[in-house]
């Protein structure tokens, strides 16, 4: 018998490090896999709440966090295709045509 | 069962699949050698052994005794982890695999596969689709132009038939109702009319059966979508900079995912072990393992036939059949299953 | 017993992988680690019950969406992440602070949350079931992220086709 707070401590632990390395990393590419860390945290707890309450939903939700996952690697990944193709770098801290 | 039995008899029957399985991806290469040099006019392997029937055995003590070269260059740890992973995932789907009814030993009531879970379709699906990374991996590690864009190809080419090959399962889904393979042969059993095997085949899929081939052909990287390792274009496309074992790896994953494949197109489209039984109780549980086993045999046959009649695709038709002519089909395949299923029901 | 041995494992996998994520320079030695990471979650829900959504986590998530990563990483031949100088402030306020911020939430959780153990197989995911939530009654939530899907879809082939080559006989795969 597992305490339903170690999972979502498990899930806090996730989501840290998914944040920390949106923050700290400077490859856009991982700065992307960082938020699927968050996402893939916020998904345990869903499912660790899901257990504990019975009731299905919680898994349901995960479906559309995957789904929106997916949406988001397609385009996000095709957006760095096409700044890679202009910009020549993946370094999010030379991508500063906006910046004054 | 107490646990210990349970864990002898299910390493018994890690073992036995195991043997059977690496025996035949070693036999599968010895006939597709033989069958190949009888279609093109040769004889084939036929100096070791009768029939060049021991060429396998000679083949693999070759490998090992090879140098295993690893190129300057290379990353290490994935270069030495890409055949590891391909061969690991190639064989490790076996496990859900059930080959035929129950057998009783010495009052134990065990079925005939490693283990039946209530996924076990999905099992599978996820184990190929982990193998995906091997042949990427081996792409990209090898840090050579040849690898790398028998890699990309690979991993392409993959992900996009993955889907139709997906899509065309569905329709046998929704017509049995079960993600267990061994429900999905059962519901199989049994005739329409007194004479036409009641397989699914047979039962409104022959559409997601012809997909599910054109798939499987793909994702093997088989003949005539075998562009991954094209020796025209790509010297051996992403095992170009491996030897030895390592390549006997990659061999040993592709004969295997054969053999994976076929076994799955004979569970979920032809009947799995259904076929006549007849005679004492021994012919009764060693009947349906051979018609599992013949089926299979056919469906390699069939890759064999194939690979040395068909020529090679090009790259962009390959990925335009695979999106604009089985993608589309397979949904289609897939609606019109689903509104004959809610009609009748 | 068990449950607790598997879910400390494959949480101890998890953490690890996460963890590796951050500190892996080679963006494909942290995608290889973040698929560890998606590996071992989706032996966490098989432990919480959920069966469907683990074979799921391992089909779509580590077998679709981290082969994009990889294909892309391939394809761009990403090399060593550029070290840039962090800030000062945030070495020395950010660390103390992320530490005592995570122990204090910990802790929280553990004392206060007040919820009772999670056993395993207590609540099945069959198929089934799901299908019948999903299809009945998230069927409008369902159809919207169909749309959302075909948006990403028709959005990725415009941006990864890029302006028209004057070469006819290219022809681009997203």
């Amino acid at each position: 018998m597992v305490p339903l707070s170690y999972y979502l401590v498990l899930s806090g632990i996730l989501f840290a490090c998914g944040v920390t390395g949106f923050l700290i990393k400077r490859n856009i590419i991982t700065i992307f896999m960082s938020i699927e860390l968050m996402l893939n945290g916020v998904n345990l707890s869903f499912v660790a709440f899901a257990a504990r309450w019975h009731a299905l939903r919680g898994q349901v939700f995960v479906f559309f966090v995957m789904v929106v996952a997916a949406a988001e690697a397609a385009v996000g990944l095709a957006i760095i295709i096409a700044v890679y193709r202009t910009r020549e770098t993946l370094n999010v801290d030379q991508m500063n045509l906006l910046k004054l | 069962m107490s646990i210990s039995t349970f864990v002898i008899v299910s390493v018994i029957k890690i073992v036995i699949a195991l043997a059977v399985l690496l025996t035949s991806v070693a036999y599968s290469v010895w006939l597709e050698r033989k069958v190949l040099g009888h279609i093109q006019n040769r004889w084939g392997p036929s100096y070791v052994g009768p029939f060049g029937l021991l060429q396998p055995l000679a083949d693999g003590l070759k490998f090992i005794f090879k140098e295993d070269l690893t190129p300057p260059h290379v990353h290490k740890a994935l270069y030495i982890a890409a055949p590891m992973l391909s061969v690991i995932c190639a064989v490790s789907s076996i496990a859900v695999i059930p080959i035929g009814n129950w057998v009783d030993v010495a009052g134990l009531h065990i079925p005939l596969e490693i283990t039946d879970v209530n996924i076990g379709l999905l099992v599978i699906l996820g184990i190929t689709s982990m193998g995906v990374y091997g042949v990427a991996l081996a792409g990209w590690s090898s840090n050579n132009k040849y690898s790398l864009l028998g890699g990309l190809r690979a991993s392409a080419q993959m992900v996009s038939y993955e889907i139709s090959l997906g899509l065309s399962l569905i329709g046998v889904l929704i017509v049995s109702g079960s993600f267990s393979l061994r429900q999905i042969v059962d519901a199989q059993g049994g005739r329409f009319w007194g004479f036409v095997p009641r397989w699914n085949v047979f039962h409104g899929q022959e559409v997601a059966f012809f997909i599910y081939l054109m798939s499987a052909y793909a994702e093997t990287n088989r003949v005539p979508f075998d562009l991954p390792e094209a020796e025209t274009e790509l010297v051996a496309g992403y095992h170009t900079e491996y030897s030895a074992m390592k390549f006997a790896m990659f061999f040993m994953a592709e004969y295997a995912n054969m053999i994976t494949v076929g076994c799955l197109a004979t569970l979920l489209f032809l009947g799995g072990w259904h076929g006549p039984i007849v005679g004492p109780p021994l012919a009764r549980v060693i009947l349906p393992v051979f018609w599992f086993g013949l089926k299979v045999f056919g469906f390699m046959i069939l890759y064999i036939w194939v690979r040395g009649t068909l020529p090679r695709f090009r790259y962009d038709q390959l990925m335009a059949f695979g999106w604009k002519f089985l993608f589309p089909l397979a949904v289609a395949n897939l609606v019109v299953t689903a509104l004959v299923v809610a009609v009748r029901a | 017993m068990l449950h607790l041995a598997l879910f400390s494992i494959f949480g101890a996998i998890c953490v690890a992988g996460a963890v590796n994520v951050l500190i892996q320079r080679h963006p494909i030695n942290s995608a290889l680690s973040l698929i560890a990471v998606l590996a071992s979650l989706a032996v966490e829900y098989l432990l919480l019950g959920a069966e469907f959504l683990a074979a799921v986590q391992v089909i779509v998530y580590a077998g679709a969406i981290m082969v994009l990563f990889v294909f892309t990483i391939m394809l761009l031949n990403a090399g060593e992440e550029e070290r840039t100088r962090g800030s000062r402030v945030a070495i020395v306020f950010g660390i103390p602070g992320m530490l005592v911020g995570g122990i204090l939430v910990a802790w929280a959780l553990l004392r206060y949350s007040g919820t009772g153990p999670v056993s395993v197989g207590v609540l099945p995911g069959p198929p089934n079931t799901i299908a019948q939530l999903l299809f009945h009654d998230f069927l409008l939530p369902f159809e919207v992220t169909s749309l959302l899907i075909l948006i990403a879809i028709m959005g990725a082939v415009v941006l990864a086709r890029g302006e028209e080559t004057p070469r006819p006989a290219t022809k681009e795969q997203g």
